[in-house]
């Protein structure tokens, strides 16, 4: 079983567009480890204008300079445009992947559980059912620590993506 | 008209007004040394190491303010470049470094010489690009020229497949440049200049800190104008050392590790720094909690991540420090610091005494031979040190009012560094004496470029302060690890005998009385010239504040004093 115990940070989101090209990625990565700041979740992908590339960072403002974060990823000839999210009014969605023990008895209370969280059953096994949630990072880690009783198997989780609102 | 990849190259270097190549041939770009003879416009200068083309296209780029480039094959040859590069990200100096790679069918299958020197030097360029398709040629090198010299300037690397140099394309240098991302901000915001202004009229203790920024953007007349405006005294990091004319009434000298005493003492008292074009590098702070504790902070850069990176400001100016000033310059009005200067002056104990009797029996001080080439060498002059004690003497000691005459590695702080950064100085400046102050440590990281200066003519005047040690380490095992000389006693060998042997005459001086002529020997002599200067052995530089200390900790000679500070 998982020891699972979510950490503290103090999260800061910033949203990064920069320019498709190969190995860009790389850049941005080899960045944030030179600079030795605290990544929490990173996700990237394509957007709806050609040629560009959105990245969704978080980063833990507790131990990290989130305006060097910032300025440093500017200093990139390939990052258009960073943005910080965390104070405007935005939205935040991630999804995970829980995959929850479950002897015989147990099970139909972790199906319950997951219908709480309008989370749907993506597996069923004789040892585990797997859930996949959509959801704030703050509701994923709510179902996981309430699922922790049961004992927790396996979990992966995407990373925030975040827009602002309006 | 098609051209293959090789010519493309050279055609575009020409476009970008390239005049010189350091390089060293192998493999992968022998197709593109194939067609040098074409290009006499284009001179390549064969060094004797990779990392000597380097630092030979950084002191050109110094000396010139034009974009340096070397060139390298790929695998080792690539990897030999990796330090030069570095040093000049630290110091933000423009160069294009060109390596060759292996042809693009063998990327990722480790072929003979590869390596993936554009992962490797991700962290340590302004950009990098790996050429696939040689039609993508032109528009590369554009960009690759003008990232390197515009904004904050630094290294950029194009690695270029063999089989790239190969193909034919038509070609067509690009007239401009697409990058959205990279848009250097050159103008300072109007209501921050006002707020600087504001600030600065009501600072009773005001310093300028002048950096490295004030040579890169050639501010010498702006920053002159404006302190003599607001007669505000001027203190220079080691990168802004030439940045200020040495005679003027407002000059101070270096702040720092090894800046001089009422430096560092009137940052400590100061109620506002202008910081011009530096970044506060740990070297000027020490201790930053202890930094200038009593000092609002104006800080003008180009680079804004320096902004509060390192010192919190109070009036942040991202912008190009030529145009801040000037600027700033139209609105300043006239303010007077008598007091302040005085009390400045007060603490100096520099001035730069007439030299005194020569005693021949206690050897030769260190800093004698350094002294005297600066009596003894007329502007224009170009100054370049290497790393370590006869680098923080060259720098205290500097005396010249010329602007852009002191070039030294300061934040990799790479030995070896000197004599190919002189040679490339010499080559981008031929009408300036220039001289290479090195020690014995340093000159033998990079001894094998004898070669190149008798080969390719470059008259450097080598000056070795040899102490048979490697002395700035040496030094700090003496006042803190209790003289305990681990891995710093350097075998003193014949340089003069190995000058000799590359066909450089040479003269080996032991004596005080022999110092002043050999230098003028050296001045007279036509050629590359090298003169080893036999010093006192355990010489220490002085003042030294011990690193992440402050300035009451600093200590001025053999015994430390405590300094009465508020």
């Amino acid at each position: 079983m998982i020891e699972y115990t979510a950490r503290q940070i103090t999260p800061h989101t910033l949203v990064v567009l920069m320019q498709d090209h190969p190995g860009v990625l790389n850049r941005v990565s080899s960045l944030l480890r030179q600079r030795g700041f605290n990544i929490e979740s990173l996700t990237v992908s394509t957007t709806d204008t050609p040629g560009i590339s959105r990245m969704t960072l978080v980063v833990d403002g507790a131990t990290t300079n989130v305006e060097q974060v910032g300025k440093q990823l500017y200093k990139l000839i390939e990052v258009t445009k960073v943005t910080e999210v965390t104070h405007e009014p935005h939205v935040t969605r991630e999804m995970a992947l829980v995959k929850v023990a479950t002897n015989g008895s147990k099970r139909s209370e972790v199906l319950q559980i997951f219908e709480v969280y309008k989370a749907d059953v993506v597996d069923i096994a004789t040892e585990s059912v797997t859930g996949e949630i959509t959801g704030t990072r703050e509701q994923i880690d709510s179902l996981i620590t309430v699922m922790r009783p049961f004992g927790i198997k396996e979990v992966v989780r995407t990373g925030i993506i975040a827009m602002v609102r309006g | 008209m098609k051209l293959n990849g090789a010519r493309i190259l050279c055609e575009s270097l020409l476009q970008e007004g390239v005049d010189t190549i350091f390089g060293y041939p192998g493999g992968v770009v022998i197709p593109l040394y194939d067609v040098f003879p074409e290009y006499p416009g284009l001179r390549h200068i064969l060094v004797r190491h990779e990392q000597a083309a380097g630092h030979a296209a950084e002191g050109y780029a110094r000396a010139t303010g034009k974009v340096g480039v070397c060139l390298a094959t790929s695998g080792p040859g690539a990897t030999n470049l990796v330090t030069a590069i570095a040093d000049a990200r630290m110091d933000s100096v423009p160069i294009v470094a060109i390596t060759g790679q292996v042809p693009t069918t063998g990327i990722g299958r480790d072929f003979f010489q590869e390596i993936d020197i554009t992962g490797i030097t991700l962290p340590i360029t302004k950009h990098n690009y790996l050429v696939w398709n040689v039609t993508d040629l032109p528009r590369v090198i554009k960009e690759a020229f003008h990232i390197a010299s515009t904004g904050r300037p630094g290294p950029v690397l194009i690695d270029i497949p063999k089989d790239v140099f190969v193909a034919e394309a038509p070609f067509r240098y690009p007239e401009t440049i697409d990058l959205p991302g990279y848009k250097p901000t050159m103008v300072g915001n109007a209501r921050q200049i006002r707020q600087a202004i504001s600030v600065i009229k009501e600072a009773k203790r005001p310093m300028i800190l002048a950096g490295h920024g004030v040579v890169v953007s050639q501010a010498y007349d702006e920053l002159k104008q404006f302190a003599e405006k607001t007669q505000v005294p001027v203190m220079v990091t080691l990168h802004g050392i030439g940045g200020f004319p040495c005679s003027h009434p407002l000059y101070f000298g270096m702040v720092g590790m090894h800046g001089h005493a009422h430096t560092n003492l009137a940052i400590h008292e100061a109620d506002l720094l202008i910081a011009a074009g530096m970044r506060f590098d740990d070297r000027v702070t020490g201790r930053l909690a202890t930094f200038a504790p009593h000092a609002r902070i104006v800080h003008i850069d180009i680079d804004p991540a320096e902004i509060s990176k390192n010192v919190k400001c109070t009036v942040p100016i991202v912008g190009d420090l030529k145009n801040v000033l000037a600027a700033m310059n139209q609105e300043m009005p006239e303010c007077e610091h008598r007091e302040w200067i005085d009390k400045i002056e007060g603490w100096r104990a520099d001035r730069h005494e007439p030299p005194g009797a020569l005693d021949d029996s206690t050897g030769i001080p260190a800093s004698m031979p350094i002294k005297e080439i600066y009596r003894r060498t007329r502007e224009p002059a170009v100054i370049v040190s290497d790393v370590g004690q006869h680098q923080m003497w060259a720098a205290q000691a500097f005396a010249y009012d010329e602007p852009g005459t002191f070039i030294s590695s300061g934040g990799l702080g790479t030995m070896g560094f000197c004599t190919p950064a002189a040679m490339g100085a010499k080559v981008g400046r031929p009408e300036a004496t220039v001289w290479a102050i090195v020690g014995d440590g340093g000159f033998q990281m990079t001894i094998q470029e004898l070669a190149t200066l008798i080969e390719s003519n470059i008259a450097i005047k080598i000056a070795i302060i040899n102490n048979g040690y490697l002395g700035m380490v040496r030094q700090w095992q003496d006042l803190f690890y209790d003289k305990n000389y681990v891995a710093t006693q350097l075998y003193q060998p014949d340089f003069v005998k190995i000058a000799e042997g590359y066909g450089i005459p040479a003269r080996h001086v032991t004596k005080q009385r022999d110092v002043g002529p050999a230098i003028d020997w050296a001045l007279a002599t036509s050629g590359p010239t090298l003169i080893n200067f036999e010093v006192q052995r355990e010489e220490n530089v002085f003042p030294m504040i011990p690193a992440g200390l402050g300035v009451a900790d600093m200590v001025e000679g053999s015994q430390p004093k405590t300094l009465q500070l508020t």
